[in-house]
């Protein structure tokens, strides 16, 4: 594993230091570790370098802005800045909605409460993935990091791929699943 | 509740990435108020995103960027909300309980921006039985979502597509060749697939049904509904 995975619980202190103490010194950390890493990514999805780099400076800008909403008990910190990298590029690129699920909808079904002595935390579970995404076959690594760089279908991955759309399913399901397993019941 | 049919992993690894347009990620979002444990998989399927973002190969920021953007940090942000789309049906102020149940059924949250007032809708009577509810009236990209409501006993015509179909149940029931479906229940039909719902309670079915690609009708009388129902 590299350093990058064990950083989970400095990262997450990084956003909460923004959060209370409008921290620059960790914004620079930050943005020196995750600026070039969501420009990556973004151009893996088909933006250009100069889309790209104006989308990886929005959602820097944004991290700075909603640090106060980041809840390290929700969500690793690379997890909430992919979320937001993901709906900028959908705002700006696309000029599309994403409807999400509220959480005070009255007719939000709830789930069971966690327990709680065996919760891991966050940056524990991303380390976890981390592990069980190193542990999973090649070609179910293919479909799982197609699904999330491509901006493209299932079906076309399937076309690329050579393969049948059902194909696709299957690797994208073992390969959650065996996630989901190695990672436990943590989300379930 | 107990929502027995759910999307498949490809689905929810789909909407977690950002890969779904408006249309169909409205279906998800509608299918995830009923179901804790898809929104679990989703946030999984979130953070396996975060790790497959974070180990992407960095690309080197433009020269200046960090300065620029120290610069701007402190500048008042943006109200930088995109407006709600127009809504099908006239707004009621939003302190109105009216808002929360409409036409007999109550309305998921993600579903309230684009249509506001179901009793004062106006529906489009396309077959015997059946009325629609256009759902995005400009979309942006090729999805489309509309609302239909379903007569007892009345069948949805036979149809295949190039895409993907979601169908989510808010009221009633029907049943299709994949089983039975009630509230919060999501079908998915890909492109290959194809099903001919019928409503089989006593009750009207309300669903909504998202597509990302025009759909494809077999049989003459079908045909000549398609463009009565804008599919």
């Amino acid at each position: 594993m590299t350093s990058v995975a064990m950083d989970g619980e400095a990262l997450a202190g990084m956003v909460r230091s923004i959060a209370e103490h409008r921290d620059q010194t960790a914004f620079v950390r930050l943005f020196e570790h995750f600026g070039p890493r969501i420009k990556g990514f973004l151009m893996r999805q088909g933006a250009s370098d100069s889309e790209a780099d104006d989308l990886a400076q929005d959602v820097m800008l944004t991290v700075w802005r909603k640090a106060g909403q980041f809840d390290p008990v929700k969500a690793a910190a690379s997890t909430w800045i992919f979320t937001i990298a993901r709906n900028r590029r959908i705002d700006v690129l696309r000029r599309e909605r994403r409807p999400e699920p509220d959480a005070n909808d009255p007719l939000l079904v709830g789930e069971p409460e966690p327990c709680a002595e065996t919760q891991m935390s966050t940056a524990q579970i991303q380390v976890r993935i981390r592990e069980a995404m190193a542990t999973l076959p090649p070609e179910q690594v293919e479909v799982l990091t197609l699904s999330f760089f491509e901006d493209i279908s299932h079906s076309d991955i399937a076309d690329r791929l050579g393969i049948p759309l059902g194909t696709v399913k299957s690797r994208l399901r073992l390969a959650f699943r065996k996630v989901k397993a190695l990672v436990g019941d943590e989300f379930a | 509740m107990t929502v027995k049919h759910h999307p498949s992993e490809a689905l929810l690894l789909a909407y977690a990435a950002g890969h779904l347009g408006e249309g169909l990620s409205l279906l998800m979002a509608t299918h995830l108020t009923y179901c804790p444990d898809c929104r679990a998989a989703v946030a999984e399927a979130e953070a396996v995103g975060g790790a497959v973002m974070e180990e992407s190969a960095p690309v080197v920021m433009r020269d200046g960027a960090l300065d620029a953007l120290l610069g701007r940090l402190d500048a008042p942000a943006p109200e930088a909300r995109r407006p709600a789309p127009p809504s099908v049906t006239r707004r009621r102020p939003a302190s109105s309980p009216a808002r929360a149940v409409q036409g007999g059924i109550a309305l998921p949250a993600p579903l309230k921006s684009y249509v506001s007032d179901l009793a004062g809708a106006r529906w489009q009577w396309v077959g015997p039985g059946v009325r629609q509810l256009d759902l995005m009236q400009r979309p942006r990209g090729r999805d489309t979502a509309r609302m239909l409501r379903i007569a007892p006993g009345r069948v949805l015509p036979h149809h295949g597509h190039e895409g993907l179909e979601l169908t989510v149940v808010l009221q009633g029931s029907f049943t299709d060749e994949q089983g039975r479906f009630t509230a919060g229940d999501l079908a998915e039909i890909d492109r290959d697939g194809s099903h001919q719902p019928i409503a089989d309670s006593g009750e009207d079915c309300i669903c909504i049904i998202g597509t990302d690609a025009p759909l494809r009708f077999s049989g003459w009388v079908p045909r000549m509904m398609a463009p009565m129902m804008g599919f």
